[in-house]
């Protein structure tokens, strides 16, 4: 957890100029947010009206610079319990207005504290939602938070693109570790009898998963992105999990591997990037969304039980559906808006996943019986 | 199919022309289907019966009587009764006791009746929130002094007392302590014709947040929006100044309470739509479900309005079977109406009260709504949306000033921020600019530091208006930041006093300034799909998305 810091109220200067600047040349200007450093990374937006704790410190975000639609961001502040890792992710936040007194029984700081006290930039007092409508008809870009047009200009000319660098191994555990009522334990930690044993492989994993799986009853033992097939079952799993993470799954063949040579030996499940690497493990592909879905709202319908949910997304990425023919996989859940794949499964191996976040934190809870029938089939010995 | 519309008759105290919208929209939805619309409405001054909105249009009493002949003549498929609000629904259930439903073999549309007597009756629902594990606020009732000795230390303070059959309330009270809850209690039970008092847990001053809710015959459930009072509990949400969507929760809360009101609608097997009114402890995650509206209502209208999603539109194709992810997002054009509305500006909702017209009308606000009608701002921020609905309430005030409060002294002012009234609102506003502390004053009037707060940035602005002929301060800077925040013209003119001198100055630099607004869409979908609805609002901001192109 992020020790609680009572932080002086900071305040800015409202002539404080600062600049985000696309690789496509748009110039918009701002007033300062956070800390006085640049950012650089994608800019995605996401619609979601509540959660920008969550988001902050989600690591799928991590290489990105996140712009939030709602216009009054930080209205019930930052409190010491919603953080989904130990790191503010993004590298930069674009909002148009950043609230300095926030109301909440649990806020402990504003939003602007929380980035200075992180070095995290940001920009606020921005049109975003014509940057968002930019976004929508241009397709996501690379951007910069900066005080300075023509060195943020530079700085963009020599970045390597987002879908050019790897972001999993930035943000996966340095070192294995296990799950108990109160978060993190040693792995010399006994487990608890009764509770089946869940390997966790961590592409980017948020806190709210681990709360979720222990809830429902199972003994999660993370693993570095890195670790082998070997390792994974060295720990005596009665089920895998895939997490979810950032940055393009094609970059990812040595997981993808991990995660081919342990198909079928145990039953697996993932969620967003696991969704994917499970596609690529048995020989399918993936696209890039012109601007991804990031939201509190999109439904999703399963093509089995025809049940339409209301589902939490994070995602730049989406299955190609018709890749899955002749696989061993097949597609079980749509998006009801553009009908991009959103859960797949490998029946003949156990394994299933979804793209969307069953874990809420942010966005809705009505999939979170997800976690129970997944705890549910490890327990059985599937 | 042939399906009979009931209207909602006269539009009475207590209603702000909610069901003529929606009953409109919804004939128009059932037609759209290719269904063909009887409608029955006494009240000709309604939209619904204008000429082109149903196909066979009956104005006439709505009583049992009536709508049996027009049963007979018409023979229509199918009956659709949870439009009409309380007028329709009892004129259904009538229809469906005197066996007339079933002898002309006419079928009920959207939520069965018995899902809305369970969510109407006051224990059929508690025992439905007990089974499902929601919190309804604790009640007693007490018949004799022993028995209410035996509650003194199971009931938790402070206690509302209600005496039962008394006259506008007579002898009730709160109950901070055992020793008042014995006192008043008491009394209560001698004053009570029936020596019956009712003990309930107080929920004055906690936070009261609605949820509005839609399910489909196919079980998915959405949220349309939700909405937070400025107003704590204690005063009925129709009286309230409203906000949407909720500002002060954070996301854990929010879908807690999501979570809860989708739990409830499921429970009670409603097709279409359903309000969800919830309190909530400003101090804690504990929350109390407080009422269930099943039916389309006067929350529901301003929900579609505040987020562009027509949920009697909807409300109607669900109740002829169609399912959420079936149903276009007529708004966007190019979505389904499975999904829940992204907001990306604030809406401001002021219930507008006819004192202008009963001036010796009792002011004081409590659970009987007395507004006759309502104004709702869009805008960017709270303080542009708040500025904006008091210039359209058309009352005296046009800001933020008001000569009664202005001229009260401090305990008498004391008092009108504690009371809630009409224009509490501004007795607040006066309170701030005396320079009281936000905690005294939400001390006194329990109303959210966030929106205390905000009505201090106001009050700031208009400070700076009022002294800047003295303070020298520079005035074009001072005139851009009046206009963003949300003060229009004539207030800036009138709140910088001052000299000849000044004052051609000041006028020149507004009329120099005159920012311009832009209109941005209300597009159900903070701008993530392109959307071709011509819904605006006006502010100051950047882009114009009339004029863009994309």
């Amino acid at each position: 957890m992020i020790p609680n810091q009572q932080q002086e109220r900071v305040f800015y200067d409202s002539r404080l100029k600062r600049f985000l600047l696309l690789s496509d040349g748009s110039v918009y200007e701002g007033r300062a947010l956070g800390a006085d450093v640049p950012g650089i990374g994608e800019v995605v937006f996401n619609t979601g009206m509540t959660g920008y704790q969550e988001i902050l410190t989600d690591p799928s975000y991590a290489g990105q610079m996140v712009m939030l639609t709602y216009p009054m961001i930080g209205n019930y502040g930052i409190n010491d319990d919603d953080f989904e890792s130990d790191k503010i992710q993004p590298s930069g936040l674009i909002v148009r207005e950043a609230c300095e007194d926030p109301s909440n029984w649990r806020s402990t700081r504003t939003i602007d504290a929380l980035l200075k006290e992180r070095g995290v930039a940001g920009i606020q007092g921005l049109d975003t939602r014509m940057i968002t409508k930019h976004i929508r008809s241009a397709g996501v870009t690379m951007g910069v938070i900066c005080d300075d047009p023509a060195a943020g200009k530079t700085r963009l000319a020599e970045s390597a693109g987002y879908d050019e660098q790897d972001y999993v191994l930035s943000v996966t555990t340095s070192s294995a570790y296990k799950w108990g009522p109160e978060g993190k334990e040693s792995v010399a930690e006994p487990d608890p009898a009764g509770r089946p044993r869940l390997v966790v492989l961590d592409c980017g994993l948020k806190f709210n998963i681990l709360r979720r799986f222990w809830r429902a009853g199972c003994r999660p033992i993370v693993l570095p992105a890195t670790a082998t097939a070997e390792e994974v079952m060295s720990w005596k799993p009665d089920g895998i999990f895939l997490s979810p993470g950032p940055g393009d799954p094609k970059r990812l063949e040595g997981v993808v591997s991990t995660v081919r040579s342990l198909l079928g030996r145990r039953p697996m499940f993932g969620i967003c990037l696991g969704n994917q690497m499970l596609c690529h493990a048995v020989g399918g592909e993936t696209f890039k969304l012109k601007y991804g879905h990031r939201g509190s709202n999109h439904a999703v319908k399963d093509l089995e039980t025809g049940k339409v949910t209301i589902t939490s997304q994070n995602h730049g990425y989406a299955i190609e559906p018709n890749s899955l023919n002749g696989t061993r996989g097949k597609v079980t859940q749509i998006n009801v808006n553009d009908g991009t794949v959103e859960g797949m499964s490998v029946p003949d191996a156990d394994a299933w996943s979804i793209q969307y976040h069953p874990e809420a934190a942010p966005g809705p809870w009505d999939s979170r019986p997800y976690f129970a029938s997944f705890v549910e089939k490890i327990r059985n010995g599937n | 199919m042939k399906v009979l519309v009931i209207g909602s008759g006269p539009i009475v105290i207590g209603q702000a022309a909610e069901f003529d919208y929606a009953g409109t929209q919804a004939c128009k939805s059932l037609r759209e289907e290719g269904h063909s619309v009887v409608l029955l409405n006494s009240n000709p001054a309604t939209i619904m019966t204008d000429p082109g909105v149903a196909d066979a249009l009956y104005i006439e009493p709505m009583t049992l009587d009536f709508c049996t002949r027009i049963i007979e003549r018409e023979r229509p498929d199918a009956l659709l009764p949870t439009l009409g609000g309380q007028t329709g629904l009892n004129l259904a259930t009538q229809l469906e006791d005197a066996g007339v439903l079933e002898k002309y073999n006419v079928k009920v549309l959207g939520t069965p009746l018995s899902a809305i007597k369970q969510a109407e009756d006051r224990e059929s629902f508690r025992s439905l929130m007990r089974e499902i594990k929601e919190p309804v606020p604790e009640s007693w009732i007490v018949g004799t002094d022993a028995e209410l000795e035996a509650i003194l230390d199971v009931v938790p303070y402070p206690c509302i007392i209600r005496p039962a059959y008394t006259l506008g309330g007579t002898g009730g009270g709160i109950a901070n302590t055992r020793e008042e809850l014995m006192e008043t209690g008491r009394k209560g039970l001698k004053l009570s014709m029936r020596s019956q008092i009712m003990v309930e847990r107080s929920l004055l001053g906690w936070k009261e947040v609605e949820y509005e809710v839609m399910r489909d015959s196919n079980g998915t459930v959405i949220t349309v929006c939700n909405m937070e009072n400025f107003d704590p509990m204690g005063v009925h949400t129709g009286d309230s100044i409203v906000v949407a969507p909720s500002q002060t929760l954070s996301d854990l809360e929010y879908h807690m309470l999501r979570t809860a009101s989708l739990k409830i609608i499921s429970a009670l097997g409603i097709e279409g739509g359903c309000n969800v009114q919830l309190a909530v402890n400003p101090h804690s995650f504990d929350y109390y479900i407080i009422e269930v509206n099943p039916r389309v209502s006067r929350s529901s209208a301003l929900a579609s309005k505040a987020t562009g999603y027509p949920i009697a539109r909807v409300a109607a194709k669900i109740a002829v079977g169609k399912t959420l992810d079936e149903i276009d997002n007529q708004v966007t054009g190019t979505t389904k109406a499975a999904f829940e509305p992204a907001l990306d500006y604030c809406v401001v909702k002021l219930p507008r009260f006819p004192f202008d017209k009963f001036a010796t009308g009792d002011r004081t606000l409590f659970t009987q709504m007395k507004a006759t009608g309502e104004v709702m701002a869009i805008d960017r921020t709270f303080e542009a949306a708040m500025m904006k609905a008091i210039r359209g309430l058309e009352v005296k005030q046009k800001d933020l000033r008001h000569e009664k409060y202005q001229a009260q002294d401090d305990e008498t002012l004391e008092a009108s921020v504690k009371q809630p009234t009409d224009d509490r609102m501004w007795a607040i506003i006066e309170a701030i600019r005396r320079g009281w502390s936000l905690d005294r004053v939400n001390k006194i009037c329990k109303v959210d530091k966030w929106f205390l707060r905000k009505l201090q940035k106001l009050v700031e602005v208009e400070q700076r208006l009022v002294k800047a002929s003295e303070s020298g301060e520079d005035l074009a800077t001072l005139i851009s930041e009046a206009f963003l925040i949300g003060f229009s013209s004539p207030s800036i003119r009138s709140l910088l006093d001052g000299d000849g001198e000044f004052a051609s100055r000041a006028a020149a630099e507004i009329e120099r300034q005159k920012v311009q607004p832009v209109f941005k869409m209300v597009d159900t979908c903070a701008g993530e799909f392109e959307s071709n609805t011509p819904y605006y609002y006006g502010t100051f901001e950047v882009e114009d998305d009339a004029l863009s192109k994309i």
